[in-house]
């Protein structure tokens, strides 16, 4: 295949021969040469957005799974296995992240041999060992189907209970133990964001973001691929969007009013300037947008709701992640363009895999349960996901 | 028996001595530039610092209930019988959660090293077990850093307020703070001016149980939790069983 130079390549190959040079300077000159990390600050940007966020926006996995498997949600079933791969994909990048970011990254075997078994964090870390290797189980049947391989599938379809089962248990389990990391800093966290509650927040947003992900993976990949997908899907989605939203707006807004808080929230002040952002984000926008039928109905619009709710979610975490923690530090911290240079190659490789995988295996079928025919033609620069690969 | 320190910041006249041992204790590199820093860092562990013509030493406050000993994954920290909490360095991984999560920011990091290591007062834990005094309790020529056992130093605390109330505030930072902690101070100034977390933010409350509240639902949440989506599923899979046979006997009646 002859080697095309698109913008989308272009801008791919930039980034990672920035983050390899970062990536040397990480693990050449410490972590204090790569971030603005200090000892007021020791969680940064890659705590916030490549574990926080890529954990959050890899929900759509256990969601999809849940729906179809669990619900037996049918006319879901086009868009898990695409929801299955951006799990897989996402839970590897958040362990690469972590390589990043650990001090000693070596010795990250250590939490299966020293169990501190109070530790939020060492349960948080035993869930995603655990959990990314049941997505592991779950994303190989596209490997060994492109294969023609058909006896290991039927081991893999043997222990699917299970797999389904204890994915979703797990999930549960690391989605909300992420809000509980922050349980022990009461007086550092700003009230704004820290409540009691942080733990069932955590999987409720989850919930949310794992819709909006996979409608705005499916989307885009069916763009890239020039074929729209069958609406009810989308619809069905959507629709489900708009309920997880108003159930996380409840629960923010009784939160909120409980700790009594409702006055403070409409004062002017750095934090509240930030909860703004967030809230106009995460509700206002997108359960405005889906309010209307037209909306729920058309493919793109769904697409751009589903871009805001996890615009907004991200703003959540970051705001819990370092804006909450800026009054109490007394001064502002930010990241040094080595470590957003990091965290970019990580969501470009990302981008990159995914679009591989959709590229070389079963993932989109087609209704009759064919596979989609190697999309080799498809027009230039259309899609990130197809492209940032090769 | 818990050993704890004393400090009794009207009596310290802010010779550094304490410094200077803390670093020769624990190999740092100990000079004028260092001494003359106020932050407390990788090669600091501890600081006197001045406010006016007032003192105040900072240290690892050593908390009977310890929230960077309870966050660690690894259990790299953990709070010893003795007093001290210590950190082993060979189990760390540099997760940093220790650093966030303690109340009083004081584990520090090697920002510059390529195997960074925690950094904090341990408490001399050799001397201590050996039934010496910490390095800094040793050289203090005024007596202001005092070691001893935690039960006698809080009586004595409250004897030298009782007997001179107008020369100190009438508190022990440290007694109750967050459970309790293995540092007591009494001074006549604020120990919130010099850096220290208000009594009334940090609370009285351990800080392991802000987590264990929800941590010791886990071993229920868990078979609960699979019971129940297990469940779903077998009724689920079980109506399509049911429909399926169903259909299959109908057609079967036609037949």
């Amino acid at each position: 295949m002859k080697f095309k130079l698109t913008l989308w390549r272009v801008i791919f190959i930039v980034i990672m021969v920035l983050g390899l040079y970062s990536s040397f300077i990480r693990y050449f000159r410490g972590l204090g040469a790569v971030s603005n990390m200090t000892d007021q600050f020791p969680w940064g940007l890659w705590i916030g957005f490549d574990c926080l966020c890529g954990v959050m926006l890899a929900a759509g996995g256990f969601c999809m799974v849940g729906a179809v498997y669990l619900f037996n949600v049918e006319r879901l079933h086009p868009v898990v296995r695409p929801a299955v791969l951006t799990a897989f994909l996402g839970y590897v990048l958040f362990i690469v992240g972590l390589l990043f970011d650990l001090g000693r990254p070596w010795f990250i075997w250590h939490q299966m041999i020293y169990r501190n078994l109070h530790s939020v964090m060492f349960e948080v870390g035993m869930c995603v060992m655990f959990y990314t290797t049941v997505l592991f189980f779950e994303f190989l049947p596209n490997v060994f189907e492109r294969l023609n391989w058909k006896t290991p599938i039927k081991y893999i379809n043997k222990i699917y209970p299970v797999l389904i089962v204890g994915g979703i248990l797990l999930s549960t389990l690391h989605q909300s133990s992420l809000g509980s990391l922050y349980l022990i800093m009461p007086s550092k966290l700003h009230p704004f964001w820290y409540t009691p509650a942080l733990p069932f927040f955590f999987f409720a947003s989850a919930v949310a973001v794992g819709l909006a992900m996979t409608i705005f993976e499916s989307t885009q990949s069916a763009k890239a691929f020039g074929r729209q997908l069958e609406l009810p899907v989308l619809v069905t989605l959507g629709g489900a969007l708009l309920i997880a939203l108003w159930v996380n707006l409840l629960l923010h807004l009784e939160d909120f009013f409980h700790r009594g808080l409702i006055g403070q929230i409409f004062k002017p002040s750095y934090e509240s300037y930030f909860l703004w952002l967030e809230l106009t984000l995460t509700y206002l926008i997108p359960i405005t947008m889906l309010s209307f039928k037209k909306v729920r109905l058309s493919p793109q619009w769904l697409y751009l709701a589903s871009i805001f709710t996890v615009l907004g979610f991200i703003t959540n975490r970051l705001n819990i992640a370092l804006i909450g923690f800026e009054t109490y530090v007394g001064h502002h911290y930010m990241p040094k363009w080595t470590e957003f240079s990091i965290t970019l190659m990580i969501v470009a490789m990302g981008f990159a895999l995914f679009g591989l995988a959709v590229r070389y295996l079963p993932i989109f079928e087609t209704e009759t349960g064919h596979k989609l025919e190697r999309p080799e033609h498809i027009s230039v620069g259309t899609g990130v996901l197809s492209h940032a690969g090769d | 028996m818990s050993k704890a320190i004393l400090y009794d910041a009207t009596m310290c006249i802010g010779c550094k001595q304490c410094e200077g041992a803390c670093a020769q204790q624990n190999k740092l590199p100990y000079d004028d530039t260092v001494a003359a820093e106020s932050v407390q860092s990788a090669h600091k562990y501890t600081v006197v610092l001045t406010k006016e013509d007032k003192f105040m030493r900072r240290l690892c406050m050593h908390c009977k209930e310890p929230a960077c000993a309870s966050v660690c994954p690894v259990g790299a920290l953990h709070k010893t019988k003795e007093g001290p909490v210590v950190y082993d360095v060979w189990k760390c991984i540099g997760c940093r959660y220790c650093m966030v999560a303690c109340p009083f920011n004081q584990p520090k990091y090697e920002w510059g090293a390529l195997n960074p290591r925690v950094r904090k007062c341990v408490m001399c834990p050799d001397r201590v077990v050996a039934g010496k005094h910490t390095a800094c309790a040793e050289i203090c020529p005024t007596g202001a850093t005092k070691f001893g056992e935690r039960d006698d130093l809080v009586v004595e605390a409250q004897d030298r307020i009782r007997q001179n109330p107008s020369g100190y505030l009438p508190r022990i930072y440290g007694l109750h703070e967050v459970g309790g902690t293995s540092i007591l101070i009494i001074a006549a100034a604020k120990a919130e001016d010099y850096g220290y977390p208000a009594s009334a933010k940090i609370g009285e409350t351990p800080m392991p149980e802000y987590t264990g509240r929800v941590m010791e639902r886990i071993p229920d949440f868990i078979p609960v939790w699979t019971l129940v989506l297990g469940g779903i599923y077998w009724v689920s899979h079980r109506r399509d069983e049911v429909a399926e046979a169903e259909a299959l006997h109908k057609n079967g009646g036609k037949q």
